[in-house]
């Protein structure tokens, strides 16, 4: 499964790759990082490319996560991606727009890696 | 007629008048008066009872002797020492007539022809003594008006000198006053201006609060992350250095310990971050020591970029902005702490919030106007140029119109609307970078762009 992360922190790369280490090994699960959501937009425009799901921070500078799945609805690139919003704020206006926009999940950080890792193996 | 009695009288009278006895000297007074009154009695008796004619021509004699000694001994008639002059030849040559008469002399025609020629020139000498003295009296007279009228002005000079003594006192006293009052007043505006300060200090620390929470939420959440990481690798290392030396996978050991280590750097890291913007929370809220102190400005202009990013987001969730940060790295602190330069963290970093503030504000107004392929951005940029470090804040905002941009650094000058801006962040910026001895200027294109530069001496 292609996940792509998007977080305008680098170190969530290393996050990630620790967490998911088997799961990489294994080929089970394939991470690529964008630090921003232009940069992601770009990456998800290259048709070979695509990704299953999309994990993406709402606080960024640019272009923001809630931008981000808007894009990522309007050009429902197919098929159309798993979107899960991750944000330091989860009140519950990011939570309503979030899932006016589309997106599928709602995670606050800090992210529970084993929740989260439960998530992805769900959808896998 | 007798001529000594009517000289009598009028000398007399002249004395009493022209001394002013009866104020002055009563005594004398009295005296002239019996002359006067006596004489005049002697007049009458003179002309009306003829047998009486040489009784009073001797009394007048003795009056006008007596006349002449007063007036040559008492020092009260001494200015009167020209009529003394003048009659004392005619009472003397008329005394002498009459004592020669007396004594029958005066058959001789020779003796009385001298006395009456002497007596004509005794006249003429009083007629002239009288001229004389008459014009003298004038001039003393005009003299006397010219004293007398400088007196008045001396006095009327000196009644306008208290008059103006009293008027500078009591004016004294009024400035006095007022000047207890200004101070007053200068002392309650210097404690209202003290908590203005702090007032715009704390509303722009509670502007970057949700900024502020966020940013030290993303490192508190990267050692949670971590560090719940490196129990599940120590865990899982554990597991490995308990299986049989052959069935364990040293490759798998030693990257765990790779990882290990790198995550307690990051673990680390995150810490000390998270660490210091606590720290410049607690520095932006407490009053500045004044203090300058060796302080890397890159890490202080993108901390305070990106607390100002987030504050501005936190109190408008649609906002978003791209931010991009251009560091001379010959300003980067460096291991040994060269790239420093001297300046009041505290001072200058409410400078750049105050800058980074307005410029996500102004793009944040501009994006709302929903102009096609508008993106905002703001950045900063630093540069060390000789001595001095340049800090450049711009934005791709409304851009300030020029009549605005006299303006902007005065106090309580604000064009946000009411409840938004103090009016005060400008211009405490512009005495924090006066105190630096910096300076700072705007250049700005209206509709397009603005600017900030602050020039900063390194030392």
């Amino acid at each position: 499964m292609k996940v792509l992360v998007v977080d305008d922190e680098h170190d969530v790369r290393l996050l990630f790759e620790q967490k998911f280490r088997k799961e990489i090994k294994s080929g089970e699960m394939n991470f690529s990082f964008a630090y921003s959501g232009q940069e992601a937009l770009d990456y998800l425009r290259k048709s070979d490319q695509g990704a299953v799901l999309i994990l993406s921070d709402i606080n960024m500078p640019g272009m923001s996560g809630l931008e981000l799945l808007k894009k990522i609805r309007e050009e429902s690139p197919a098929p159309p991606p798993m979107v899960m919003m991750i944000t330091a704020y989860g009140d519950q206006q990011n939570r309503d727009s979030a899932k006016q926009l589309g997106a599928d999940d709602f995670l606050t950080k800090p992210v529970d890696f084993n929740e989260l890792k439960t998530k992805l193996k769900s959808v896998v | 007629m007798n001529f000594e009695l009517i000289l009598a009288v009028i000398i007399a009278a002249y004395l009493r008048k022209s001394f002013q006895t009866k104020k002055e000297f009563p005594k004398w007074y009295n005296i002239l008066s019996i002359i006067f009154y006596g004489g005049i009695v002697l007049l009458v008796l003179n002309i009306t009872v003829g047998r009486w004619t040489s009784v009073t021509r001797w009394l007048g004699h003795a009056l006008m002797l007596y006349l002449i000694y007063i007036l040559f001994v008492e020092d009260v008639f001494k200015k009167a020492k020209s009529i003394l002059i003048a009659i004392a030849p005619f009472v003397l040559l008329s005394l002498l007539k009459d004592v020669s008469a007396l004594i029958n002399i005066t058959q001789f025609k020779v003796w009385k022809n001298l006395i009456d020629t002497a007596l004509g020139f005794s006249v003429i000498w009083m007629f002239i003594m009288w001229i004389i003295t008459n014009k003298q009296r004038k001039e003393l007279e005009k003299e006397r008006i010219k004293t007398k009228h400088e007196e008045e002005q001396k006095i009327l000079v000196e009644s306008m000198n208290d008059q103006l003594e009293i008027q500078v006192r009591e004016r004294t006293k009024e400035i006095t006053q007022q000047k207890e009052e200004l101070e007053h007043t200068l002392d309650e505006l210097k404690s209202a201006q003290a908590q203005l300060i702090q007032a715009e200090k704390m509303a722009s620390l509670g502007q970057l609060t949700a900024g502020i929470a966020h940013e030290i939420q993303n490192p508190l959440n990267f050692v949670n992350n971590f560090s719940e990481l490196n129990k599940e690798m120590l865990e899982e290392l554990k597991d490995e250095i308990a299986k049989p030396a052959a069935q364990r996978d040293d490759g798998l050991g030693n990257e765990l310990i790779a990882d290990l280590i790198s995550n307690s750097e990051k673990i680390n890291y995150h810490g000390k971050r998270a660490d210091n913007i606590v720290k410049s929370m607690l520095q932006h809220s407490r009053a500045s020591s004044g203090t300058k102190e060796l302080t890397d400005i890159n890490a202080l202009c993108d901390e305070y970029l990106r607390l100002a990013f987030h504050g501005t987001r936190a109190k408008d969730k649609s906002f978003n902005s791209g931010m991009e940060s251009v560091f001379d790295p010959s300003l980067d602190a460096g291991d040994d702490g060269s790239g420093k330069i001297k300046i009041v963290p505290q001072d200058i970093g409410r400078v750049l919030l105050n800058l980074l503030t307005n410029a996500f504000y102004e793009v944040n107004e501009k994006r709302k106007k929903e102009i096609p392929g508008y993106q905002p951005m703001v950045k900063i940029k630093t540069r060390r140029c000789d001595n001095n470090v340049e800090i450049e804040v711009s934005d791709n905002g409304r851009g300030i119109p020029e009549e605005i941009r006299k303006k902007i650094f005065q106090p309580f000058f604000t064009t946000k609307p009411t409840g938004e801006g103090t009016g005060l962040g400008l211009s405490l910026s512009y005495d924090i970078i006066n105190a630096h001895n910096g300076q700072i200027s705007v250049t700005s294109v209206p509709g397009e762009s603005t600017t900030f530069k602050i020039i900063l001496p390194t030392s």
